[in-house]
């Protein structure tokens, strides 16, 4: 590569970074604005202030923010745990058993994953509130599930497939019976195909925004992209871009460490066999 | 240890393919029995049958007499080393060869006691704490056996376990095999397309064709009496010629010249316009070289040597023939069922590798009739197999075993 190529690359490098990380870094520097200073007209604020922070955290929008963080964490988790379990076994009988109708289910997952949720939203609302399901956990997770279930069937149908069927045969002539093959042998090596299929799944959940803003109504259930939704400023006449900018970065905090946490998970399984045990 | 027997068993595939066709076999307790044949002739199939991999569609199968048809896997107490190891990735050395163990819920100090036993046996101790991934292709192997010994499997089942090493590794390796299945003495059925693992390893071997068994017998007996065209042109390396012939009087006639059979063997032959004759390739010899006493029991040609390799040890002479259209087209179809790649009707010829033949030359050879078999082509039946011969040396072969596995028990 010459000087010159090189030099081009490191440009179109830097510009996409910038262009990546640019929102984010606005949105840092507006969370660290006090309300006089958000139309300071430039990008860094005039004097670094937590007044945002304080406001979600401890002030008069932590009443909206906070019971939303809990049961965005809550309904999330539950509903990734649930349909990876679940997940787990349809895929696993995709990937291993020949059954009539095979095709149909993978075929109808697609389907379900593709409809629009705004279309199902309302006559859901409707739904819910005759059975009671309104504004409650279970009546987020049970969307939540219909938006996870289908992705993760299919990814991790592909990495059962991945899995040598002798593996499990040798198990079973070794002695396992059938569970105990998928659990000794089969959930050990997709593990990390089952890890990156619950990152996806939880994010899905944790970004969904309108059910969460038609199935709830109190902080009783509302998660946090519902509640943002909310936040009023500090007058009628003032829109609350700090708090909102305060508040989206303390909820992609955790989107970050799960990444980091489960991505150790992913690259250990992937390489396994290739590091000492 | 145990038997086992099987009785008329088919399996046809849920496609209707019928990838093994009536087969009936016994291997007593203790024996080496290898199943061998060109690739899809049903081996692994039956292989997987025997351990409960695979439904068994009629027939019945016996271990130690007791019948199995309905029992898993894990009921069936055999273990089995698959031609890719299929090792667990995620475990150790030491926890794939204990896994059986863990499995069977065996206390600690004896899941020990028994995984440093098998890497005594097959030398793994230092590998014990890596993973199968880091270990080369030898080893894995090895762990692959070691799952297989550690517990008391009434029998050992292998699916072409060497056929993803090198030659080299191959050959070692099969030593190592023979000598664990006779110093364990457990019942061993051993998959291979390969001759030469079949010849050297088993007591008895069973050839299969498409699904059905040709002949089941000592390798000697497979080698020296053939019931085939098919067992003839498989057993042996570089395989056996054929040459299509004609009888004429009491004489065969051949590309090489005439061959006299004597009244007997001609009566046994008589009535087929074409015959083929097989001739492996060591029935021949640069006439130069052979005893002039010797002589009389064979006949002399002279062709025209087309090439000729020399080994060291060995030398081979290629000779090209003519042969009828009809033959030519027979040959080639079994020579491709055979997996070999002949492209031409040529003769290979084994002489002395003090031989002073050249290529291109014409030259002079020697050829043994004595041991020469004739085939009905459109059969393949071999029409002067004696089967009292082969009998005697099947049972030759069993005798050595029975006296070698006493030898290992003192
Ligand atoms: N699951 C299956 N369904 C249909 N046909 C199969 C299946 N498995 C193997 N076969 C066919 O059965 C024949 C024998 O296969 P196999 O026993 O694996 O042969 P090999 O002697 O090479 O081990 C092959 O022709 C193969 O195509
Ligand atoms: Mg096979």
């Amino acid at each position: 590569m010459s000087t010159r190529e090189k030099t081009l690359w490191i440009i179109a490098g830097i510009l996409i970074i910038i262009y990546a990380l640019f929102p984010i870094a606005w949105i840092i520097s507006l969370s660290l604005k006090s309300s006089a200073d958000i139309s300071n007209g430039q990008f860094l604020p005039t004097a670094l202030s937590w007044e945002n922070y304080r406001s979600i955290l401890v002030g008069d929008a932590s009443e909206l923010f906070l019971p939303a963080l809990r049961n965005s964490f809550g309904i999330c988790l539950i509903a990734t745990a649930i349909s990876s379990v679940l997940a787990m076994f349809a895929a696993y009988a995709i990937a291993r058993i020949d059954f009539r109708g095979k095709k149909i289910i993978l075929s109808t997952a697609l389907a379900v994953a593709i409809f629009p949720v705004i279309a199902i939203a309302t006559p859901l609302y409707n739904l819910w509130r005759e059975v009671g399901l309104y504004d409650t956990w279970p009546g987020l997770i049970l969307p939540y599930l219909s938006l996870t279930l289908p992705i993760s069937i299919w990814t991790l149908s592909a990495f059962f497939r991945e899995i040598p069927w002798e593996m499990e045969q040798a198990a079973q002539v070794d002695g396992a019976t059938p569970w105990q093959a998928f659990r000794k042998v089969i959930v050990p090596l997709a593990a990390p195909g089952v890890f990156t299929t619950a990152i996806i799944a939880f994010f899905l959940a944790w970004n969904d925004f309108v059910y969460g803003i038609t199935l709830t109504s109190t902080e009783a259930s509302r998660p946090v992209p519902a509640a943002l939704g909310l936040f009023s400023g500090a007058s009628q006449f003032e829109s609350p871009t700090g708090p909102i900018a305060a508040a989206a970065l303390i909820v992609t905090i955790p989107v970050v460490v799960l990444v980091l946490i489960f991505q150790r998970r992913i690259v250990a399984g992937l390489t396994n066999g290739a590091v000492k045990g | 240890m145990s038997s086992i027997e099987m009785d008329h068993i088919v399996k046809e595939y849920g496609d209707g393919f019928q990838a093994v066709n009536d087969v009936s076999l016994d291997i007593a307790d203790g024996e080496f029995m290898i199943l061998v044949g060109p690739s899809g002739c049903g081996k692994s199939t039956l292989l997987r049958m025997i351990v409960g991999l695979e439904d068994i569609t009629s027939g019945e199968m016996r271990i130690g007499g007791a019948r199995v048809n309905e029992k898993a896997p894990r009921d069936r107490n055999l273990s089995m080393v698959f031609q890719n190891y299929a090792l667990y990735p995620h475990l150790s050395v030491y926890e794939n060869i204990a896994f059986p163990l863990r499995l069977s819920k065996t206390p600690n100090d004896e899941v020990e006691k028994r995984v440093n036993q098998a890497a005594d046996v097959l030398e793994l101790h230092e590998h014990l704490k890596r993973k199968p991934a880091n270990l080369s292709g030898g080893q894995r192997q090895r762990v692959a056996m070691g799952r297989a010994i550690v517990r008391d499997a009434d029998a050992f089942l292998f699916d072409e376990p060497l056929s993803n090493l090198d030659a080299k590794l191959r050959g070692q390796m099969r030593t190592e095999i023979a000598r664990l299945q006779r110093r364990l003495g457990i019942t061993t059925v051993y998959v291979t397309h390969d001759q030469t693992e079949a010849m050297t390893l088993g007591d008895r071997v069973c050839v299969l064709r498409k699904g059905l068994v040709q002949q089941v017998a000592s390798p000697r007996e497979l080698y020296e009496q053939p019931v085939n065209l098919f067992v003839a042109g498989f057993i042996g390396s570089p395989p056996m010629n054929f040459l299509p012939a004609s009888l004429e009087g009491t004489a065969l006639r051949t590309p090489f010249g005439d061959i006299e059979l004597g009244e007997e063997r001609a009566a046994t032959v008589r009535g087929h316009d074409v015959l083929l004759v097989g001739i492996r390739p060591e029935y021949f010899e640069d006439a130069s070289l052979v005893d002039e006493a010797k002589k009389p029991h064979g006949a002399t040609f002279t062709a025209q040597v087309d090439v000729t390799e020399w080994l060291g040890d060995a030398q081979y002479a290629y000779i090209p023939y003519e042969a009828p259209a009809e033959v030519a087209e027979q040959l080639k179809e079994l020579s491709e069922e055979l997996d070999s790649e002949q492209l031409r009707t040529q003769a290979v010829v084994s002489i002395d590798s003090t031989s002073r033949i050249r290529e291109g030359r014409e030259a002079e050879f020697w050829l043994d009739t004595r041991k020469i078999h004739i085939f009905d082509p459109k059969t393949g039946d071999n029409l002067t197999r004696d089967a009292e011969a082969g009998r005697r040396l099947t049972e030759m072969a069993e005798e050595d075993r029975v006296e070698q596995m006493d030898r290992e028990r003192v």
